[in-house]
């Protein structure tokens, strides 16, 4: 079942078409990596897709409503998440805290996120200001606090990107054990390594379009993505 | 991984950690600065000490204190407004004024008794009313946090304009003159039964310190509540905690009504201590000194806010004795010394210096 649906979204910035008909979906419980290079309009989507930035044109549907024009709390309210590219916690509160802030409401949402703060080990750390946590522990709470009000779906923007080897393995662990509860969640990473670990469908992103979707094998055999993208990365 | 049962038994920790029994009772927590058990000791002897001041002190010192006891839920309402929300309002006195003003017109007309508590009911609805309309343009036409300092000072000078020019008989509300420059006098103070709640008797001095007792408990229960982590969650990263699913407009608004209504208990309280209003309480110098008192008190801690408060309401009511010019130099020159050598605030800075001195904090 089609969980979000972007169609035909497009968002300029003056000259520059940031989105340019935009075409994506999302079943329930799917996981899906969004790759590009730099400057193919990822985290613009992101934004569209949580109503940080207003389309130009185009339908965002989240669970079969019509949400282009829903104020962005709105639409986590319905059950979208956004974890940000650069944390964004509130680093002077402490991480007990930052989890009360993030469980709008109690419940099985509170679980989910238990559940996640136990995985990734921050548990133990519920005195500890937030912005005296490691890197990586600050993107850990950052996913656990996406996750406090049980959502549907949640959007990662670069989790793994700072981190050591080792924690992008365990986030990329927590993903699948993310997916296994049935969470879908739309992964923009630049990590190729981390992708094809995580060996879920991928979408790649090129000037603001859709330039290619599938599984990581076929996107990489694909001789124009290697040319756009992966082909930087190879050479 | 352990059991889920443990995992939700350990977010259930993590969430709600009270300490102590005052962290139990709500009036203590992680976001008011100054807590435990010597806080609150200071704080009930400090509040018998004061009631009982009329006493062991002199009744006239006690009555000139209420006039500076008076701005203190103005104050405070403006702590929570701009330390806790993040949002300076430099207008807080227009809900003075509207408060004050609306308490004349309704006890003038309806007389002495206990329907002047009506009509202080009534004024302190009307100026919520006006903050909730005025806010609402503000937070949900997402004004930037900028210009809304700006505004709300302009509201002010607004209806002190408009008042300055009520001086003709046309500005007659039933037996109520509203008497432009000169203000509106004769207001009668609350009263029920033999007990008439003015300027020259006690029981205003009583009335005035319960009930700033009461909103400082209350507000330190409401900054440690959800309600207040959220509150603060808006003033660090607005855009972050609507993506937690928060309408922070709403948020907002209800702090802009808080503080709107604490602003028009100091005006009604002013009216009925002092029998009058005029237009210069809601002018630029008026709307300039609550800013001062929040920031040299440190607007981060209502316990600072309220001490800021009242000492500087009473070194400028001493200066003035001198020149009314003076007062207003060395307020100004507080500030921008507050500003250099102590940025969290004067008060604050001091209170931190003390708890450290004489309070050994617990491991």
């Amino acid at each position: 079942m089609t969980l979000l649906a972007l169609k035909g979204v497009r968002r300029s910035f003056g000259g520059i078409v940031a989105a340019d008909g935009v075409d994506l979906t999302l079943d329930s419980g799917e996981c899906r990596c969004l790759i590009g290079p730099n400057g193919a309009g990822k985290s613009t989507v992101f934004k569209l897709i949580m109503g940080l930035l207003r389309p130009d044109a185009g339908s965002i549907r989240f669970d079969g409503r019509e949400i282009t024009h829903e104020q962005p709390f709105r639409r986590v309210q319905r059950g979208l998440s956004m974890k940000y590219q650069t944390t964004r916690i509130f680093s002077n509160l402490t991480v007990a805290q930052n989890m009360f802030i993030a469980c709008r409401r109690t419940g099985d949402a509170s679980d989910l996120a238990s559940w996640g703060l136990e995985m990734l080990g921050l548990s133990a750390h519920g005195e500890r200001r937030a912005g005296a946590l490691s890197y990586g522990q600050q993107h850990w709470l950052e996913i656990c606090m996406a996750l406090g009000n049980g959502p549907r779906a949640v959007l990662m923007d670069e989790p793994t990107a700072g981190m050591t080897p080792e924690e992008g393995r365990s986030t990329a662990a927590f993903i699948k054990e993310l997916e296994g509860k049935g969470i879908a969640a739309i992964v923009i990473e630049h990590d190729m390594g981390f992708v094809r670990d995580l060996d879920v469908p991928t979408t790649v992103l090129h000037q603001g379009r859709v330039f290619r979707q599938g599984r990581m094998a076929e996107i990489e055999a694909d001789p124009e993505v290697q040319r756009i993208y992966l082909g930087e990365a190879h050479d | 991984m352990s059991s889920p049962e443990h995992a939700v038994a350990s977010t259930a920790r993590l969430v709600e950690s009270p300490h102590s029994f005052f962290e139990k009772l709500g009036i203590d927590g992680p976001l008011t600065i100054f807590g435990g058990p010597v806080y609150w000791s200071l704080f009930l002897l400090t509040l018998v000490a004061v009631l009982l001041f009329p006493l062991y002190g002199s009744v006239f010192a006690a009555l000139n204190f209420t006039n500076f006891l008076i701005n203190a839920p103005l104050a405070l309402g403006l702590a929570l407004l701009w330390g806790y929300c993040g949002v300076l309002s430099f207008g807080q006195v227009a809900f003075f004024g509207i408060a004050g003003y609306a308490y004349g017109i309704m006890a003038i007309n309806w007389g002495l008794g206990p329907v002047t508590f009506l009509a202080a009911a009534g004024a302190l609805a009307l100026a919520s009313l006006v903050a909730a309309a005025f806010g609402y343009f503000l937070f949900y036409g997402r004004v930037s946090s900028w210009i809304i300092p700006v505004l709300t000072l302009v509201l002010t000078l607004v209806l002190e304009t408009f008042l300055g020019q009520t001086a003709g008989l046309e500005w007659r509300l039933g037996q109520a003159q509203l008497g432009g420059f000169n203000g509106m006098t004769n207001i009668p103070s609350l009263t029920v039964g033999s007990v008439s709640f003015n300027g020259f008797s006690l029981p205003l001095f009583y009335l005035v310190v319960v009930l700033i007792a009461v909103i400082l408990i209350g507000l330190r229960v409401l900054a440690n509540s959800h309600f207040g982590h959220v509150v603060m969650a808006v003033q660090e990263d607005s855009e972050r905690t609507e993506l937690l699913g928060y309408d922070i407009r709403r948020y907002q608004l209800v702090v802009f009504i808080i503080a709107g209504f604490l602003a028009g208990l100091s005006g009604v309280l002013y009216a009925t201590w002092g029998n009058f209003i005029q237009p210069s309480s809601v002018g630029l110098l008026a709307a300039t000194l609550p800013v001062l008192w929040v920031a040299v008190g440190g607007r981060r801690s209502l316990s600072s806010v309220l001490i800021g408060t009242i000492a500087l309401s009473a070194l400028s009511d001493t200066l003035a004795v001198y020149s009314g010019e003076l007062a207003f130099v060395v307020m100004g020159a507080l500030l921008l010394f507050g500003m250099m050598a102590a940025p969290d605030g004067i008060v604050i800075t001091v209170l931190r210096f003390l708890a450290k001195l004489f309070v050994r904090r617990p491991p």
